[in-house]
């Protein structure tokens, strides 16, 4: 087996695989380890090809000893080349979008869910939680209903209510926490102290985060085992933004695939930037913020990966950039009228800020570009509510044409 | 000001295995200092150079210190100080 422990990203003292996340000399995050050296690429690269159509297809990239069988499992959505939205961009460079609404609960946390539920199996916990701004919510109940474990969800008391209701469904508990998503965060580490559970994006954070890496390997098989030439994300936490990196780096360290790592740009909203901030001041700390946006599922003030995307972006000659509210509305409207996916609002702010790039001439002639689209449009409807058009007419041709101004055919 | 001040149970081992200490001082500052002079090896774990340390967070009653004057914020009488792992969440 690859897995090796857990190793703090910090000083580097090392742990055993069990349910810890963050190093108790230095605070640190913990972060899973593998023995990679008797991966052979070409067997590798076989094994992978005769796996599942899913996540667990990249087995030996993932924390988890053998695999059970999983019920819900998410990836391998679509990566299609948006050539109409280029186009209206005015850039020359290929534009990808990797959908990842297109998973079971409709968000990219599906992927890291099921990695953290099947670890909490292994380790024999029975019930399963999270700290969570709605998509991992809704994953939580879910993959927890598909697997007979109880679950506890903590959300803010105010999230979207298309999120809560698509939570509750699956027969969770459902916890409405009076404060933002930090004070739910706060809560949840207080909890996970004295609970004999698994928050998923707590105490099993370091195996919850490898499933982000997923992202990556799909698109570089999706590209003919290619690397994109940049990369543009959401940033929340950071945790998917620094994963997604990994998950190239460890590919090109076991020779799966070869070039350099991609430029990585990252995409905040204007309302909660803590990371953006920080890369814009070359600052190696994010100082907390106090969210206010639409796009709730980015709101944390306080994100744990924040230091670490600001490096990603750092090394890479790419950047994080912040867009408004009005910003991501139309980057939802642009990416539906192009592309026919309709995202929600973390969507749309990485659709601004791809606008952005390609406004500032920095995408070049010919460069792939990969678009992350981690969630689902119809989870935030609100957010076009005012800017919705119908026409209403009688129920007769004249009518119809008296509206839309066409002469009737007689 | 006498305050409690909450220890994450990772650090425990640190205090004897008390979750809970009480503590006296008019600052954040002061009331950690008070618990240091106790137990010394918690000064390393979570502070550096003088600094709360980039993964601690502290908490004053529910709130970030980081959003008051750090580790100037003042406390009550009988408010709670709470240590905890900032690498949570996401």
């Amino acid at each position: 087996m690859s897995i090796s422990n857990l190793r703090c990203k910090e000083c580097s003292a090392e742990y055993e695989l069990d349910a810890s996340f963050y190093c108790t000399s230095c605070f640190g995050p913990l972060e899973v380890r593998y023995d990679h050296s008797d991966l052979k690429p070409d067997e590798t690269r076989r094994r992978i090809q005769a796996g599942t159509q899913g996540i667990w297809r990249y087995s030996d990239f993932l924390p988890i000893d053998g695999r059970a069988g999983d019920p819900l499992e998410p990836g391998m959505t679509p990566l299609i080349r948006a050539d109409r939205l280029a186009e209206r961009l005015g850039t020359e460079a290929e534009i990808y979008i990797k959908n990842d609404a297109a998973n079971p609960t409709h968000s990219f946390k599906d992927r890291v869910v099921a990695v953290a539920i099947a670890k909490a199996k292994e380790l024999g916990f029975e019930t399963v939680a999270c700290a969570s701004t709605g998509n991992l919510a809704n994953a939580v109940a879910a993959h927890a209903a598909a697997s007979g474990l109880d679950s506890y969800v903590f959300v803010p008391a105010d999230l979207e209510e298309q999120k809560l209701l698509a939570t509750d469904i699956y027969g969770t508990n459902l916890v409405g926490v009076k404060g933002n998503y930090d004070d739910v965060n706060r809560l949840c580490t207080q909890l996970a102290d004295e609970k004999p559970w698994a928050f998923v994006n707590v105490n099993l954070r370091p195996y919850y985060a490898e499933g982000s890496k997923t992202l990556a390997y799909e698109t570089v098989e999706q590209l003919g085992w290619h690397l994109p030439d940049r990369v543009v994300s959401p940033i929340a936490s950071g945790s998917l933004f620094t994963k997604i990196a990994r998950g190239f780096e460890e590919w090109l360290e076991v020779g799966l695939v070869s070039g350099d790592l991609p430029v990585f740009n990252g995409a905040q909203a204007e309302g909660c930037s803590p990371v953006a901030t920080a890369f814009a001041e070359g600052s190696k700390v994010c100082r907390p913020q106090r969210p206010d946006t639409i796009a709730k599922s980015l709101a944390i003030g306080d994100p744990a990966d924040g230091p670490y995307a600001v490096a990603q972006a750092q090394q890479t000659g790419g950047g994080i950039d912040a867009v408004s509210d009005d910003e991501i509305r139309a980057g939802i409207r642009l990416l539906a009228e192009t592309t026919g996916i309709f995202t929600e609002t973390a969507g749309g702010v990485t659709v601004g800020v791809l606008e952005k790039l390609a406004r500032r001439g920095e995408l070049a002639a010919g460069e792939k570009v990969v678009v992350y689209i981690t969630g689902e449009g119809l989870k935030t409807l609100d957010a076009n509510r005012d800017n919705f058009a119908l026409t209403e007419i009688d129920p007769d041709p004249a009518s119809f044409e008296s509206e839309f101004g066409l002469e009737v055919a007689v | 000001m006498a305050v409690t001040v909450k220890i994450p149970s990772q650090l425990r081992a640190a205090t004897g295995g008390k979750a809970e200490l009480a503590a006296e001082g008019a600052t954040v500052g002061e009331v950690l200092d008070a618990v240091f002079a106790g137990h010394a090896d918690l000064k390393e774990r979570i502070t550096e150079d003088g600094e709360i340390r980039r993964f601690v967070n502290v908490y004053v009653g529910g709130e970030d210190i980081r959003f008051g004057e750090g580790l100037d914020t003042g406390v009550e009488d009988g408010a709670e100080v709470t240590i905890l792992p900032a690498v949570a969440g996401g």
